[in-house]
């Protein structure tokens, strides 16, 4: 720290300087939009947000019709990012867990096959990605009548992906999807646009993670896997009991790094007509003109998500941090 | 002998993996049977529209024929046809700068570097833009294709590297207005989707600016491109700045250097090293990002490929389309992430020689 009040004054006036210019800065590009606003008669405010939207969305979790407003279709918007964010997540993590295993097989032909994986999926743009997914589920896919049955009672075709799912009614019982007519009947319908965009967040983000897992295994001590073997035991359980319950301290870190690319990179939505948050955002700047609201709404929105994740995964972290002597 | 050993060693080391690797072995070859199928054995290279391309591959196959009719439009767009030399040239000399930049006995001649690029962008610019020694003017609407590819991710990076170094130091300052600053705009801006920044840069900038001026949509573009790279770029080099040990600024505080002396020949120097392996992989992430321009109206590389595949005559080609812009971007994604490894890897043995 300075000592001299001539290098303390200083030190004061470069700060007051730079502040001044930001400050100075932001103030002119305030005054320039309101002057652009006023011309243009744009009203400001947030009042926009009661006002009746009159724009359906295809997919909801919530009930919502045109009628109802715009802060209501932004919920809906902000719920459909929410579900993608968490099944994205947990599919990603096991799909990355699995390749990141796979990577460091003692079986030559397994570990070169994940690292191709890894490096194909890695090194191409992942909205590039978005739209082949998209593209294949929408034109190659066969009608309902020829639907891929890509798993017992799974079908993929040009209307979606359709699966069983456990239902009540009078007992627990499996709703599997069955033809009926020109269209699929029971089970549980996702459309095109859903599967794609969590499919392609899926496959490349776990490219990702399966490389972290890598990094957090070999992070081990070697010691810790000779031991185990010492002890008998042989590589499946000393992975499961030894290894990974240690890797995990190293993989969580960067693991919360991924998990908010993905809750952002869900955001390319938008790009293939899936009603996220930014999708929503941007239906409604297009038919109130309210760029600047509807932006600084979305981005805080954004904002909450990403530290709420690292907030979570932090405390999780805390809670099983190494307690050493 | 050795090729048994090694294959009861790699492949057949008990019956769990004996039957991983037949399985594998079968999808393997399953998967590039099909492939062969698809993309050579039924593939259709030449026709004169989509039809006849369909009704040679009988759909068994891949229309490679489309690649060879629209390729010069999926690469440059709507650069005007004869001049199309133009953005080749550029596409080379891009190429050309980054296998300069790779050489580490320029890194010393920093300078000399940097002399380079910026002859390399103006030649750049004059070939692009026209206007002059006799080459027609060519509007930036119609720099399409990957030649807008490679400018907004290079320009975008250039510029965002000098603000991401200001970033990094005011994030390591002790003065707290300014440290403030700096996290508050590293933060936010790396808690918010590419995406929302771009829409922000091209719906809000011409709000901002005074009434009656107007930026070119590509300009926009670069302009949040720039913004948002620069609070990546400025975590990594404060990871170099981390690296730099205590003694180097005590030394430069013994020998009577100011701040910005102390920053500009001991520390920058010392931290830019270090952060070029994460570097490179910050630019790759940034080269991949560039395709978000697609989704404000800028005519990329994605852009042009996926409007070449609605054409009336050829319609639905996406597989074909798809693959050539992909292997285009994997070809230059793939050797830097390489060359990263490479450099990480002999930088890592030279400290350890030490």
């Amino acid at each position: 720290m300075p000592v001299s009040w001539a290098a303390r004054l200083r030190v004061l006036l470069l700060q007051a300087l730079v502040l001044g210019a930001v400050l100075g800065l932001a103030a002119y590009l305030v005054n320039n939009t309101l002057d652009n606003l006023a011309r243009q008669g744009i009203a400001t405010g947030f009042s926009y947000l009661g006002r009746q939207a009159s724009f359906a969305i295809g997919e909801t979790l919530i009930s919502y019709s045109a009628a109802d407003s715009y802060g209501r279709a932004l919920l809906v918007g902000l719920l459909n990012t929410i579900e993608i964010a968490v099944l994205g997540c947990v599919f990603a993590s096991v799909l990355g867990l699995v390749i990141g295993i796979a990577r460091l097989s003692s079986n030559w032909l397994i570990r070169n096959l994940a690292a191709i994986y890894i490096e194909a999926l890695r090194n191409v743009p992942l909205l590039l990605q978005l739209f082949l997914w998209w593209d294949v589920l929408r034109i190659a896919a066969p009608g309902p009548r020829q639907a891929w049955e890509i798993l017992p009672g799974v079908f993929v075709s040009n209307r979606g992906l359709v699966f069983p799912v456990l239902s009540w009614s009078g007992g627990l019982h499996w709703d599997v999807p069955h033809l009926a007519g020109f269209n699929f009947a029971g089970g549980h319908t996702v459309t095109p646009e859903f599967a794609a965009l969590l499919v392609g967040l899926v496959v490349y983000t776990a490219a990702f993670i399966a490389e972290i897992v890598r990094a957090g295994i070999e992070g081990v001590p070697r010691g810790q896997s000779e031991a185990a073997a010492a002890l008998g035991l042989r590589r499946w359980p000393a992975l499961r009991h030894v290894i990974l319950p240690q890797a995990r301290r190293i993989i969580l870190p960067p693991l919360i790094g991924e998990y908010q690319a993905l809750t952002k990179n869900s955001s390319l939505a938008v790009a293939i007509g899936f009603p996220d948050l930014m999708s929503v955002t941007n239906t409604t700047l297009n038919q109130t003109g309210q760029a600047i609201e509807a932006i600084a709404l979305m981005m805080a929105i954004y904002l909450v998500l990403s530290l709420a994740i690292a907030g979570a995964l932090n405390w999780v972290n805390a809670r099983t941090r190494l307690v050493e002597r | 002998m050795r090729a048994l050993l090694w294959l009861r060693a790699n492949l057949f080391n008990g019956v769990w993996n004996s039957i991983l690797t037949l399985a594998a072995l079968y999808l393997i070859l399953r998967g590039l049977w099909g492939l062969a199928d698809w993309g050579v054995v039924n593939a259709v290279w030449s026709a004169p529209d989509g039809r006849a391309c369909r009704a040679a591959s009988g759909e068994a196959g891949a229309c490679w024929a489309f690649i060879a009719h629209w390729y010069r439009f999926i690469l440059f767009g709507r650069f005007p046809y004869a001049e199309q030399w133009r953005p080749l040239l550029v596409i080379l000399l891009f190429t050309g700068l980054v296998l300069v930049s790779c050489d580490r006995r320029l890194w010393r001649r920093g300078r000399l570097l940097i002399a380079i690029w910026v002859v390399g962008l103006g030649v750049s610019l004059v070939l692009m833009l026209g206007g002059i020694l006799g080459l027609s003017h060519v509007s930036t609407d119609l720099w399409n294709g990957l030649p807008l590819t490679l400018f907004l991710a290079v320009l975008g990076l250039a510029g965002a590297f000098p603000l991401a170094v200001f970033l990094a130091l005011g994030r390591r300052s002790n003065l707290p207005i300014l440290r403030a600053l700096s996290v508050g705009y590293i933060e936010l801006i790396r808690g918010v989707p590419l995406i929302t920044v771009l829409f922000m840069a091209s719906v809000m900038l011409p709000l901002f600016l005074p009434g009656g001026v107007n930026v070119a949509n590509a300009l926009r573009a670069l302009a949040g491109l720039m913004l948002f790279y620069a609070a990546y770029l400025a975590e990594v080099v404060r990871g170099g700045l981390q690296a730099i040990p205590r003694g180097q600024y005590e030394a430069a505080d013994a020998l009577g250097l100011s701040y910005w002396q102390t920053t500009r020949l001991v520390v920058l120097p010392q931290a830019l090293q270090i952060a070029i392996p994460p570097l490179v992989n910050t630019f790759i992430a940034a080269f991949k990002d560039t395709t978000l321009v697609t989704i404000v109206g800028l005519f990329d590389l994605v852009a042009t490929a996926s409007s070449a595949i609605t054409d009336p005559q050829w319609r639905g080609f996406y597989w074909e389309a798809y693959l050539f812009i992909a292997a285009i971007y994997f070809v230059y994604c793939f050797f830097m992430s390489r060359y990263s490894r490479a450099l990480e890897a002999s930088l890592q043995q030279r400290r350890a020689v030490r």
